[in-house]
C-alpha cells in the first residue's frame, strides 16, 4: 500500500491535452455530480472551470455547513527549532541561509505555551526543521509532554519519522500530523532537495501513511504552491488526501494550500498562484472529497482570510509567530535574533480573529477534543 | 394528548424533540432554538466543553432546566467513548450520555460492536446510556441487554438531511425492541419526523435539518409542530388502508339483509 503507486499511474499523462478538451458542459457536469471521480476534479482544476467559481463557491460552501457547521477551529503554531540539515531553496530554515539558530529549552517551551494558552488557544502545531541531533524524537516527546499540559490537541509538522517513532509520540500525547510534500513533482523534487534526508521523495510521500498505521487522528497534506505547475500540484494534493481518506478512515484527513511567500534566501515562486485560483483549488477539492479539513495559516492576508470563510475553510491559524519561540519575543517586544520561516501576512490577534469569524457568521471553536 | 408523557432514564419529557447544538454559527442562537423546538433535552459533544474559552462554551448558553445531555462524538472505541463520558460526569454532573463511536470519516456511521461494549461498561458504572446506533436488530438487542435506556438509529448519514433511508429497519426495531426506540440522524424535513412519530418511535433527535436551514427558529418550530402531529397521529391510530377503492355511497348500499 503507498500512494506512490497510485501517482505512477498518472506519470504520462498530458495534463494540458485534457484542459484544453474540457468543456463547458464538462465543467457543469462535475459541478453537479454528487460523486466526484478523478477527471472531474481535474476538470474542476482546469483554466477553463475559473469561469464557473460562484458555481463551485456556492456549492463548495453548502458542502462544508452540512459537513462541519457554521465554524472554524482556530490553532496556533509553535517553532521550537530552526536548525535545518536540508537546503531547500525556498525555505528560509535553509541551510545556505545564515540566520541565527536556535532551538528552544524545555523551560523555554513552557514560557511560549504559556503565552499561547493565554491567548485562548487549545489546538496547537508544534513545528521545527529537520534535525535529528538538535531536535531527535527524545527530544519531540518531551516536548509534547510539556505542550500537552496547555492544550487538548497537539500535532506535529516536523521532519518525517517512522511507524515505531509516530507510535512512541501518539503514546506521549500527538493527535496528527501535517506534512507538506513541497512538490509532487518527482523530478523538480529532486532538483529542489538534492541532498540530506528530504532527498527522498518516496519516504516524505508516505509519511501520513506510516503516521495513519499509528492511528494518528488528523493527517494533514498539501503541496507549497508556486513550486510547479498549479493544475497538477493540486490534483495530486487532492487524490493524495483521498487516498488516506480511503485508507484511514478513522482519521480526519486535511488539506492545506500553502502559497509560496517570500522568506530568507530571496527566492522567487516559478509560478504566481492568484487569489482566484487559492479559491478554484480549495472549491474543486471541497466537491472532490466533501469531508476533508481546509486550513488556511496567516500566510494570507487578513482580507483574504475573511472572504474565505464562507467558502468552505474550516481551521485557521490564529495569532501567530513562525519565530523560534516568537510569543515570548513577541510578549517581551524584544529585538528578534532569528528570522522567521516564512513572512506572516494576517498579524491580527486571537481576539481580532475570533471577531472576524463572528462578523462573518460564523463560529469560532477553540475546543475540538476530548 | 396531555398526559402523554416520555418517561425515559428518570426523566419525564412532554416534548419528544431532542436537539443537537452543533453546528450553528453563534451560542448565542441555541436559547432561541430551545425556546422554538420546546424541546427539553439537547445534545452537547463533550469535545467542545471549553471551559476556558467562555464565549465559545456551549454549557454557558442552555437555559436553566433544559437536560444536557452529552455525547461522545470523537470516540473511535468503546474505551475513549468511556473515558469522554467519564469526563461529562465530572464537568457537567450528569449521568445521561448518548454513545457514539465512529471510525469511518467519510459517512461517520456508527460502530455498532463498539458502542454494545461501551453500553455495557457506562450502564453498569450507573449512566442512562442513549446508543447511537446502525439500524440493526442484534446489535439492538445486545444494547438493550447492556442496559442502554434508549435506542437511537439511524434515518440515513449523519448530516446528510436524506431521511428516514433505514424505515423498514426501524420498523422491526419498534416491533422487536421493547427499549424506547429514537431516530437520530439523518432526518432532513419535518415531514420525516412526522413519519417517525406515526410508526411510534419514542422521539426524534434533528440537528442538521435545523442548523442548515436558512431559518433556524422557524425550522425549529416546524420540527416541534411536526413531531406533534405525527405522536397525534400515532396515538389515534390511522384507518386501514385498503387497495381498493371505497365509495362512500356503495352500489351494493341497498342490500338491507
Amino acid at each position: 500500500m503507498s500512494f506512490y503507486n497510485e501517482i505512477q499511474k498518472y506519470k504520462n499523462f498530458d495534463f494540458d491535452a485534457f484542459a484544453q478538451k474540457v468543456s463547458e458542459n464538462d465543467i457543469l457536469n462535475s459541478i453537479n455530480k454528487k460523486n466526484l471521480y478523478e477527471y472531474d476534479f481535474l476538470t474542476l482544476l482546469s483554466p477553463k472551470a475559473i469561469t464557473y467559481i460562484e458555481f463551485m463557491a456556492n456549492k463548495a460552501s453548502e458542502i462544508a455547513v452540512k459537513n462541519f457547521g457554521k465554524s472554524i477551529l482556530l490553532y496556533a503554531p509553535l517553532y521550537i527549532s530552526n536548525f535545518c540539515v536540508n537546503n531547500c531553496v525556498y525555505c528560509g530554515f535553509s541551510t545556505s541561509n545564515a540566520i541565527t539558530r536556535e532551538v528552544l529549552t524545555f523551560e523555554e517551551i513552557d514560557a511560549n505555551c504559556k503565552i499561547i494558552a493565554g491567548y485562548g488557544i487549545r489546538h496547537i502545531l508544534l513545528v521545527c526543521g529537520e534535525s535529528r541531533i538538535k531536535t531527535s524524537l527524545e527530544y519531540l516527546k518531551k516536548s509534547v509532554g510539556i505542550l500537552r499540559k496547555y492544550f487538548d490537541a497537539v500535532d506535529l509538522e516536523v521532519y518525517p519519522l517512522g511507524e515505531s517513532e509516530y507510535r512512541e509520540l501518539f503514546e506521549v500525547g500527538v493527535d496528527g500530523v501535517t506534512i507538506y510534500q513541497e512538490t509532487y513533482n518527482e523530478k523538480l523534487y529532486k532538483v529542489l532537495h538534492t541532498k540530506g534526508a528530504k532527498s527522498d521523495y518516496k519516504y516524505r510521500l508516505e509519511t501520513c501513511e506510516r503516521a495513519g498505521c499509528a492511528d494518528y487522528r488528523n493527517l494533514n497534506v498539501g503541496a507549497l504552491l508556486g513550486l510547479d505547475n498549479f493544475v497538477s500540484e493540486v490534483f495530486f494534493a487532492g487524490l493524495h488526501a483521498q487516498y488516506l481518506r480511503k485508507n484511514f478512515p478513522h482519521a480526519e484527513i486535511g488539506m492545506s494550500f500553502p502559497r509560496l511567500r517570500p522568506a530568507e534566501g530571496g527566492f522567487h515562486p516559478k509560478v504566481e498562484i492568484s487569489d482566484r485560483q487559492l479559491v478554484q483549488a480549495m472549491c474543486a477539492v471541497r466537491l472532490f472529497i466533501n469531508r476533508v479539513n481546509i486550513t488556511v495559516s496567516t500566510r494570507e492576508s487578513a482580507s483574504l482570510r475573511n472572504n474565505l470563510i464562507p467558502l468552505g475553510i474550516t481551521k485557521m491559524s490564529a495569532g501567530s509567530s513562525t519565530e523560534v519561540g516568537g510569543y515570548v519575543k513577541r510578549l517581551k517586544n524584544s529585538e528578534s535574533l532569528s528570522k522567521g520561516q516564512f513572512t506572516i501576512n494576517d498579524v491580527a490577534s486571537v481576539e481580532d480573529v475570533k471577531e472576524m469569524i463572528y462578523g462573518a457568521g460564523y463560529q469560532p471553536v477553540m475546543k475540538d477534543m476530548f | 394528548m396531555k398526559d402523554d408523557v416520555l418517561s425515559i432514564a428518570g426523566l419525564e419529557l412532554k416534548s419528544r424533540l431532542f436537539i443537537g447544538s452543533g453546528k450553528f454559527p453563534n451560542n448565542n442562537l441555541i436559547t432561541d432554538i430551545i425556546k422554538a423546538s420546546e424541546s427539553q433535552i439537547i445534545t452537547v459533544a463533550v469535545r467542545r466543553f471549553d471551559f476556558e474559552n467562555p464565549r465559545e462554551n456551549i454549557l454557558n448558553f442552555i437555559p436553566q432546566g433544559i437536560y444536557i445531555m452529552p455525547n461522545t462524538s470523537g470516540a473511535r472505541t468503546a474505551d475513549e467513548a468511556v473515558r469522554i463520558a467519564r469526563i461529562a460526569k465530572t464537568s457537567v454532573g450528569t449521568d445521561l450520555v448518548k454513545i457514539e463511536i465512529i471510525n469511518d470519516n467519510k459517512y461517520l456511521l456508527p460502530d455498532n460492536y463498539q458502542t454494545a461494549k461501551a453500553c455495557e461498561v457506562l450502564s453498569k458504572e450507573g449512566f442512562n446510556v442513549f446508543a447511537y446506533m446502525n439500524a440493526d436488530i442484534y446489535a439492538a438487542r445486545d444494547m438493550q441487554n447492556a442496559g442502554a435506556k434508549a435506542i437511537m438509529p439511524l434515518g440515513a448519514p449523519i448530516g446528510t438531511n436524506r431521511g428516514l433511508k433505514t424505515e423498514e429497519m426501524v420498523r422491526i426495531l419498534i416491533e422487536e425492541i421493547d427499549t424506547p426506540i429514537i431516530v437520530d440522524a439523518g432526518l432532513g424535513k419535518t415531514s420525516d419526523a412526522c413519519k417517525c412519530m406515526e410508526m411510534g418511535c419514542a422521539a426524534v433527535m434533528v440537528n442538521t435539518a435545523i442548523s442548515s436551514s436558512p431559518n433556524f427558529i422557524l425550522m425549529a418550530e416546524a420540527f416541534k409542530d411536526a413531531v406533534i402531529a405525527g405522536r397525534k397521529a400515532y396515538l389515534a391510530k390511522h384507518g386501514a388502508v385498503s387497495s381498493a377503492a371505497r365509495a362512500s355511497s356503495p352500489l351494493t348500499g341497498f342490500l338491507r339483509d
